[in-house]
């Protein structure tokens, strides 16, 4: 469990450094690599990769939207279309982050338990 | 085996990311776009604003810009270089999608962002030149080292501000569609002001023209599309004596005219190409691409001047409202431009350096479209067709791909349709020219204009004018007053009205001297307006196709008003430019109504009947009998003029002023009769038909979806579910500028106004800036149907909208001192040269 936490940890943190300078698919190094060093099983490694970035994300893009009053999100909600919510639009974002960093770090553990000696 | 499950994960993985990394047809790529650290939520604004100062190359002075609490830029700068640098650096910071996406389309490049479905429309721009027409533009002003110098610096500032965005930081729009910005060349301020004349040339109609004239002959013609009309009422009043001989074209020395050219007009007509009615090798049959078909809601632009002597302080008043396309972001961008010499506010076009439409401490211009028909057409030939030039053109289509073309350049101008393009196969090659090819620099007259201090300079300012033909208002603090319809135009004759035939089509080679366009100063009325009417009555010496597409109504209505006003002020002008009485329905509501057998009526009919009886002729949006007009007049229109809509031969319907004056006097005409029947139908019944069509149009799916809209657009609309009223029927929409883009657009806005109404606000168009400069209160009010932010995510991006609706206006801060600008100040940066 606690080793699940730092990797949830971890993952947020890497990623959220290599986005300032690499485009959003650096996630996907960043869960890849953690799962990999951390050898996580194969389902906590998931667990964490999704966890970590849908929380980054959604929670990024929330804290945006607030400062916005929630102006852009609520037209980008309605053009998806979402009906115009917001809350439909902060879990699509949290989960199309959430799933790549989660299939990622799958392949990391995976990666692992093949090649990591 | 575990390699293999592990591969396929790796697999399914990369694939995922793949996906969410492309724009798949319509759908944005999500990953890029959803993403909170690049993707569009970093375009949601904190409107958190604090003073700062910020370092720039390429300035060379220090420079202050204020933005007030509406988020208009207030740019004060110690040399003109600078100024136009800094009006580019601003004006991409809030509007670059608009700036990127209007030179996209008029240069023919829409392909390169949306695809295959781009093509037709971009072909169209490049085959009726106007890559071509912008690149000798820019030749052009090449040649002025001022012009020059100061569109470089403004390119400039542009292009700093390009260069310090990373891709998080690209308007939403550039995520959405997946594009990056692009250079800004000087070529581009050439190409928005050829957009701009594209915009504005609808009013030609040759083809539609000599389809009709071929179809029915000249007698029909004349009888449908006058040339004047009895109510004509011109810019420059009736009566006005011209005090110039005009110029003969050499050149161009027609067998069917004889004397003057005004003497051709007034005696009989010979049109030479249409001898043979029902002849059907005259036809232009050829596909016309959607995009090149007029559209229904014609724009137009109303401006006037008050003389000091109908107004309550003494000095002129000044009005401007061009009615365009509604769109989100704004057509146009408030600013106000302070330099040595200068202090200029208005709109400004986003992409061109200057104030396009507005005021300085002396004197205050706005524009109208002329309308007059500066396209000429002619068939080629196949050896005029082989003998002309060649230019290719390369389409870049997103995904890789590549159309090529070769457009052929005849003397007389690109062939736009042939073998290749619209035309029926081996016949009918037709080339087209356009005063918009000729050389100019448009931007010119704006810098004089910015900098004016009296008549003279406003004069001097319009000879550098060419495309498209406006209507130059004008006012000074001094007390003067002026119009002068300022463009390039060739000497024409009736022929000119219609597609020419090869021996005839000679090219241009006399204009018009600039001093012998229309104009008027000071007149003995004590104000000057225009709406897009006739610029003249029969006496102007020079002839100009006017077959039936100037404005009979707006103008009349303003010229009441103006005749009657006396010390007036800015609220009735206020009053004025929202003004919803609608003097067309005035005159053809009586019309209807004695046609109109009441006997055999239903009680919701007479109900209907009732409300049309009692209403006052405003289309106010509270009221209903607009609704049950509106309905009753365009069906009516559509079966009294369903011969006009027979593809593939386009035609013209004739215009509501003709139509009410042929269903008032000729109860015999044969276009009466409804193609679409077997029976033969009479003037009563169209009348009859086209009143029962209101109640069922009330009760048709349309009004549903229209209240069901209503109810989910909270912001815009009144709270009333009912459409019964002209305000929820019309449903005025401001598009965003993305087709389809509702979500990013202002629907249901609640207002009243129709076209040819001095409030023009139809369903997609109306007015785009609304102006007042009031010399003696020295104050201007101004409004705009948007925002000052390109940025959907932005309140400054449509806070403009109800109070447009509302009709009502925002006070310019028009100080050059940047300390009595503090009271309205959000917030300043300066700007220091690195």
């Amino acid at each position: 469990m606690r080793n699940i936490l730092i990797s949830i940890i971890s993952i947020a943190a890497l990623s959220a450094a290599l986005q300032l300078l690499l485009p959003w698919w650096s996630i996907a190094l960043a869960a890849f690599a953690i799962a990999y060093l951390r050898m996580l099983s194969l389902p906590a490694a998931f667990t964490a990769g999704f966890l970590a970035i849908f929380l980054l994300w959604s929670g990024y893009a929330a804290w945006l939207s607030i400062a916005n009053e929630h102006i852009l999100a609520a037209r980008v909600a309605r053009l998806l279309p979402l009906g115009g919510s917001v809350w439909a639009l902060l879990l699509l974002t949290g989960a199309v982050g959430g799933i790549t960093a989660g299939l990622s770090a799958l392949c990391g553990a995976y990666a692992r338990r093949l090649y990591g000696s | 085996m575990k390699s293999l499950k592990f591969l396929l994960l790796l697999l399914i993985t990369f694939g995922l990311i793949y996906l969410l990394n492309t724009k798949q047809g319509k759908i944005p790529p999500f990953g890029k776009f959803l993403n909170p650290f690049t993707g569009f939520w970093q375009n949601a604004e904190n409107h958190r604003f604090s003073d700062g100062v910020c370092r720039l190359p390429g300035l060379r002075d220090e420079a202050t810009v204020v933005y007030d609490e509406r988020l208009v830029p207030h740019i004060f700068a110690k040399n003109d270089e600078d100024l136009y640098y800094l009006q580019g650096y601003i004006t991409a910071r809030h509007r670059l999608f608009q700036m990127e996406i209007s030179t996209y389309a008029a240069a023919g490049r829409l392909t390169e962002i949306a695809g295959e479905a781009a093509l037709d429309n971009d072909r169209l721009m490049r085959r009726t030149g106007m890559v071509y027409a912008a690149e000798k533009a820019y030749e052009f002003i090449e040649q002025d080292t001022l012009s020059r110098n100061l569109i470089l610096a403004y390119c400039r500032g542009v292009n700093e501000h390009i260069r310090s965005l990373s891709p998080k930081d690209y308007p939403i729009e550039y995520k959405l569609l997946d594009f990056a910005p692009e250079e800004w060349k000087p070529i581009k301020v050439a190409l928005l002001l050829k957009h701009m004349a594209n915009m504005l040339a609808v009013f030609d109609y040759d083809i539609e023209n000599t389809n009709f004239i071929t179809r029915y002959g000249t007698e029909l013609f004349q009888k449908l599309y006058p040339e004047f009309i009895a109510d004509e009422d011109p810019i420059i009043p009736k009566g006005t004596v011209w005090n110039f001989t005009p110029v003969r074209d050499t050149a161009n020395s027609l067998p069917h005219t004889s004397g003057t050219e005004s003497a051709a007009r007034t005696t009989t007509i010979s049109y030479t190409h249409c001898q043979n009615p029902g002849n059907s090798t005259q036809y232009f049959t050829g596909y016309i691409p959607s995009s090149w078909q007029k559209p229904d809601e014609i724009t137009g632009s109303n401006n006037w001047a008050v003389s000091g002597s109908k107004t309550a302080t003494g000095k002129p008043i000044l009005c401007n409202d061009p009615h365009l396309r509604l769109t989100l972001p704004s057509i146009w961008y408030e600013m106000h431009l302070v330099s040595p010499g200068m202090n200029v506010y208005g709109a400004t076009l986003p992409g061109a350096p200057a104030v396009i439409s507005g005021f300085n401490d002396s004197i205050a211009w706005g524009v109208t479209n002329a309308g007059r028909d500066v396209r000429d057409y002619a068939r080629v030939s196949k050896e005029q067709y082989n003998r002309a030039s060649v230019r290719k053109e390369i389409y870049k289509i997103r995904g890789g791909k590549e159309f090529t073309e070769e457009v052929r350049y005849t003397e007389f101008g690109p062939v736009v349709f042939d073998d290749n393009y619209g035309s029926d196969p081996g016949k009918k090659f037709l080339a087209m020219r356009w005063t918009a090819h000729l050389p100019s620099n448009e931007f010119k007259t704006f810098y004089l204009l910015n900098r004016g201090k009296n008549y003279n300079d406003y004069l001097q300012a319009l000879n550098y004018f060419t495309c498209p033909a406006q209507n130059f208002v004008f006012a000074s603090h001094d007390g003067d007053i002026a119009i002068k319809q300022q463009g390039r135009f060739p000497i024409m004759t009736k022929r000119n009205a219609f597609i020419q035939n090869e021996q005839e089509a000679i090219p241009w080679k006399t204009f018009i001297p600039y001093e012998h366009n229309p104009h008027i100063k000071n007149p003995a009325r004590g104000f000057v307006s225009s709406a897009n009417q006739h610029p003249t009555d029969l006496t102007y010496p020079y002839y100009y196709p006017g077959v039936g597409q100037y404005e009979n109504y707006r103008n009349r209505r303003i010229n009441r008003l103006l005749s009657q006003a006396e010390k007036t002020d800015a609220a009735a002008m206020m009053k004025l430019q929202n003004d919803n009485y609608n003097l067309h329905a005035s005159e053809a509501l009586p019309v209807l109504l004695t046609l109109l057998d009441t006997a055999s009526l239903t009680p919701s009919q007479l109900n209907i009947l009732h409300t049309l009886q009692q209403w006052n002729y405003y289309n106010d949006p509270h009221q209903t009998a607009p609704v049950y007009f509106e309905i009753w007049w365009q069906t009516l229109r559509n079966l009294l003029w369903d011969e006009t809509q027979q593809q593939p031969q386009p035609m013209k319907q004739p215009s509501f002023y003709v139509t009410v004056s042929l269903l008032r006097s000729d109860s015999t005409m044969p276009f009466y009769d409804n193609l679409q029947t077997p029976a033969r139908e009479t003037r009563k019944d169209i009348v009859n038909m086209s009143f029962r069509a209101i109640e069922d149009s009330i009760k048709s799916p349309y009004f549903t979806e229209v209240s069901e809209l209503s109810s989910t657009e909270k912001t815009y609309i009144k709270k009333d579910k009912s459409v019964k009223d002209w305000g929820s029927y019309k449903a005025t929409k401001i598009s965003h500028l993305i087709p389809g883009l509702d979500a990013f657009s202002a629907l249901n806005v609640y207002c009243g106004g129709n076209r040819g109404i001095v409030n023009a606000t139809s369903t997609t168009a109306g007015p785009s800036w609304r102006m007042i400069v009031d010399f003696g209160e020295k104050k201007a009010h101004v409004i705009i149907p948007g925002g000052q932010s390109g940025n959907p995510g932005s309140r400054f991006y449509d806070n403009g909208v109800n109070v447009w609706a509302r009709g009502e206006y925002f006070i310019a801060h028009t100080s050059n001192d940047l300390q009595k600008l503090s009271s309205v100040k959000l917030f300043s940066v300066t700007y220091q040269p690195k």
